[in-house]
């Protein structure tokens, strides 16, 4: 079930997004239907306009998913499931002719040559401006100039077109030819082409940790492919051509000379310290620039134009095969498209944080799925399940081992025929160390039950303690002064900014996360709970006394029931905070939860976990708040109407 | 005998402020015998609610004594059962459970308290009503309830804080009559605090008219028309040329004091 919903998830997203169009249109319909019934007797401002509307209840509910489903191209992979594969294909010729468009007005506006005589040149002049007079003696400065004028002589000379040598001509026009070959071979369709077997069988797009598979598994598909592998061989072809005009051949030597002559001066040491380290740092700056220009990488300007226009052809070409798939990718894909990397291709804007909405379910399915052993849970441990817990663990864990200390006699010692013969005292210890067997309990286990378990516990102590404090402090002047300054000054502390002492303290097991649980819990019961007693109507209290009640009768029977209201709606409220703080919690510190889950999935970007996580967490808070609601509304049917 | 027996009853508030002292009561004196039902009115402020709280045992006289068949009051008690103006009721108990509180408060055997109630919602013509919930009960009914719960414990005495002042006047008109019925049933001493001037007329077999500043008993009256409400309707008597003449002088009397405390603010 599990994997047929894995496999077919593409399919059943476009069944899915048509009905949701279908529901969109018709509580669109209804809701248009019923304004034009009614709007004739309603009011601006009245509250009663708001009172039902479910029809625009599913309106909004079918608007949220469809742009869920559309920004996380959900929609598209659910029409499409093909596109993504041939995106990446195409992905991969851009990617090899990236270094090409790079050195052309193409891909940065101007040609690589332009840029580095705007750099050099005005690097050069910068460092014949800095030239330190008092480092230099007059003659040497002269030299530098000379040198430095030479160095840009490099530059012109390599800028000139007559200086352009006939094999780098040759080479880029043997490049033009090519990549006009490669825009013919794109122009030429894919009539022929057919994906491999190799490429058909791997995993779906989606439907494993690969988001998308790289081999070619369309026609137009394979195309690219092909187009990009020969492509990548005229990229390697293109950075490779070199502009060595051979007047600079001699400016070469000469400024190498010269430079190792001024290195040579240098090391004799004729200078002091600091003028040596200056000269060196100077020359060192000359001489970078000049590495820099004996590259060969500055070609005259139009020399590149056919390359350009080449490339410009190319892109032109690219358009026509890809056909309908532009389109296509504009209109269901928003965002920068697909990226290729090493091992697979990835969805880059919305789609690449936002999952769809059917893997989002799909890996709910495999996280709740109790067979570990088949993959399912989470870091070995279940989303929710049960398990065979001994008794003897509980009992070990509540039986304190003194128990076993007080009882009279001493432990067994070993005999002389070295055997061990246990007496009661023995077994009585073995007892409260919960090392007997007396049989086992199913409880509830996994992160999930995990994380509503601390909640519980935490929440089970807060209203233990906290609601009989309360109580007696909305009635008792002593009560009230003495424990309100002690609340009220760890009350405002925000729980998180106590989560790191108090985790640091118990380390990470449950006692640490429950204690600070039980710290939010507690608070709050006491402040509702003393509401809600200080709030009891004197008369009442007074009738109960003519009455005959006596204090604790009043306590237990007036006082206690009217605070209800207010202690019930404190659960609610702790409940919320608990949650919330819990989360946390467990993100800071802790092995299991849901808060956990959500923490190794962000340290790995797994953005598919971290939304059921969020998901897990938004349903269970609205589930606990319902039953907290149906509560109140079973257990204090008068509030509002004593 | 049950007597209610006040003796020079003094009663000085403090205000914390300024240590102005107010004299809500002075020298009250007065004895109510078994059996008699006394109404006390007067202008807002003049000790009514004092007097009956003290009574009750909710609040102890700076001077003097207040005492019940020769016991002296020093708190509240069974034998002095207390009415509200709003009933007072537990919203989270039904009728039943409300009626038979003090019962349950002194354990007494369920079976027999259930007759007890039973009895009582009768008398009080609540029958049926035992489940349900006292929030849905109107104005009238709850203070039937809460007439029922202070009956069911069987008092000696009943103080009543402005019974009937929260009703429309066609319900307050029914449980007038129904106080008077009770009173000739039971035969218990009954205490009625209210403003209303043609209520304490009614009800009142003694009717005390309490002057403000310091608190004291102004004038009392022995009336008739309680007895007479027993057996006449109450309509009829209000015609009465006799039950019009003490009105207007009760009501000159209280408009007097009003003025007075006006002129005096």
């Amino acid at each position: 079930m599990v994997e047929w919903f894995s496999d077919n998830r593409a399919n059943l997203a476009a069944v899915i997004v048509l009905f949701l169009v279908a529901m969109l249109i018709w509580s669109f319909y209804v809701g248009r239907k019923q304004a034009a019934l009614t709007a004739k007797d309603e009011v601006f401002g009245d509250p009663q306009r708001t009172r039902g509307g479910w029809y625009w209840s599913v309106c909004g509910v079918a608007t949220l998913l469809l742009v869920w489903f559309y920004f996380s191209w959900g929609m598209g992979r659910a029409y499409f499931p093909n596109a993504a594969n041939e995106m990446c294909q195409v992905a991969k010729l851009e990617e090899v002719v990236s270094p090409i468009k790079a050195a052309l007005p193409i891909g940065s506006r101007y040609y690589k040559s332009t840029l580095l005589v705007a750099r050099n040149s005005t690097q050069l002049d910068a460092v014949q401006g800095e030239l330190p007079v008092d480092a230099f003696t007059a003659d040497e400065q002269a030299e530098l100039n000379e040198l430095i004028g030479k160095v840009r002589s490099l530059m012109v000379n390599a800028s000139d077109p007559k200086n352009l040598s006939r094999e780098a001509t040759g080479k880029l026009d043997q490049l033009v030819f090519k990549l006009n070959a490669l825009s013919t071979e794109l122009r030429a369709g894919s009539a022929n082409l057919s994906p491999t077997a190799k490429a058909l069988a791997q995993p779906k797009w989606g439907t494993t940790h690969i988001e998308i598979s790289i081999l070619p598994i369309t026609a137009r598909g394979v195309l690219f492919d092909n187009v990009a592998t020969k492509a990548k061989e005229v990229a390697t072809l293109f950075v490779k051509i070199r502009n060595h005009p051979p007047a600079n051949v001699s400016v070469i030597t000469d400024v190498k000379a010269r430079i190792s002559a001024f290195k040579a001066v240098n090391e004799i040491g004729k200078f002091d310290e600091r003028k040596t380290r200056t000269r060196a740092a100077y020359i060192k700056s000359v001489e970078r620039i000049f590495r820099r220009l004996d590259d060969g990488t500055i070609f005259p300007a139009n020399s590149l134009d056919g390359v350009n226009s080449a490339i410009a052809g190319l892109d032109a070409a690219r358009d026509h095969a890809r056909g309908n798939l532009g389109t296509i990718q504009s209109i269901l894909f928003p965002g920068q498209g697909v990226v290729k990397s090493r091992t697979q291709c990835t969805e880059q804007g919305s789609a690449r944080w936002l999952p769809k909405p059917t893997d989002v379910v799909a890996t709910f399915l495999r996280l709740s799925n109790p067979d570990i052993d088949g993959g399912g849970g989470y870091k070995g441990i279940p989303l929710l399940w049960w398990k065979w817990l001994p008794v003897a663990d509980t009992v070990g864990f509540l039986v304190p081992d003194w128990i076993a200390d007080i009882w009279p006699g001493e432990y067994a010692k070993h005999g002389s025929d070295a055997t061990i013969t246990p007496n009661f005292k023995d077994k009585l210890l073995n007892f409260a160390r919960g090392k007997v067997y007396l049989g086992v309990i199913p409880v509830l286990d996994g992160h999930l039950w995990d994380s509503v378990f601390r909640v519980l516990v935490a929440l089970g102590l807060g209203i233990f303690l906290g609601v009989p404090l309360g109580l007696f402090m909305g009635v008792s002047r002593f009560f009230k002064s003495f424990f309100d300054p002690l609340i009220e000054l760890y009350r405002p502390v925000p729980p998180l900014a106590w989560a790191p002492l108090i985790l640091t303290i118990f380390g990470i097991t449950d006692d640490g996360k429950i204690f600070l649980l039980f710290m939010v819990a507690f608070a709050i019961m006491v402040i509702s709970a003393r509401t809600g007693s200080s709030g009891t109507q004197l008369s009442k209290i007074r009738a109960s006394h003519s009455l005959g009640a006596s204090d604790r009768q009043i306590m237990w029977n007036v006082i206690l029931p009217n605070a209800l209201p207010e202690i019930l709606t404190g659960i609610r409220i702790a409940i919320g905070v608990c949650w919330g703080t819990l989360v946390a919690a467990e993100i800071l510190a802790g092995t299991t939860g849901v808060g956990f889950i959500e923490n190794i999935a962000r340290t790995v970007s797994d953005y598919e976990l971290i939304w059921v996580t969020i998901l897990i967490m938004g349903l269970l808070g609205l589930m606990f708040d319902l039953i907290m609601r149906w509560v109140i509304e079973k257990t204090i049917p008068w509030r509002g109407k004593g | 005998m049950a007597d209610l027996v006040c003796e020079d009853l003094n009663m000085a508030f403090t205000n914390p402020q300024n240590g102005a002292v107010v004299e809500a009561l002075k020298d009250i004196n007065f004895t109510l015998k078994k059996g008699e039902l006394l109404t006390v009115l007067g202008p807002s402020g003049c000790g009514k609610t004092t007097l009956l709280n003290m009574i009750a045992g909710f609040l102890n006289p700076t001077s003097g004594a207040a005492s019940l068949g020769g016991h002296l009051i020093e708190g509240p008690g069974l034998e002095r059962g207390m009415v509200f103006q709003q009933g007072a009721l537990f919203e989270w108990l039904p009728v039943s459970k409300n009626v038979d509180f003090g019962l349950r408060m002194k354990n007494t055997d369920p079976a027999e308290s259930q007759k007890l109630v039973e009895k009582w919602l009768d008398i009080v013509g609540l029958q049926g009503f035992g489940d349900t919930p006292t929030y849905q009960l109107s104005g009238g009914m709850q203070q039937r309830v809460a007439l029922a719960r202070c009956l069911v414990n069987d008092p000696e005495v009943i103080l009543m804080d402005e019974p009937l002042g929260a009703l429309d006047a066609l319900t307050r008109e029914k449980m007038q009559s129904l106080v008077l019925e009770l009173w000739k049933e039971t035969g218990k001493t009954i205490l009625i605090i209210t403003h209303s001037v043609e209520e304490a007329l009614l009800l009142g077999e003694r009717l005390f008219v309490m002057a403000p500043r310091p608190g004291r008993v102004h004038k009392e009256y022995n009336l008739p028309f309680a007895e007479r409400g027993l057996k006449e309707s109450l309509r009829d008597i209000k015609q009465d040329a006799a039950f019009g003449e003490v009105r207007e002088e009760i009501l000159t009397m209280i408009w007097d004091m009003e003025e007075e405390i006006m002129g005096r603010g």
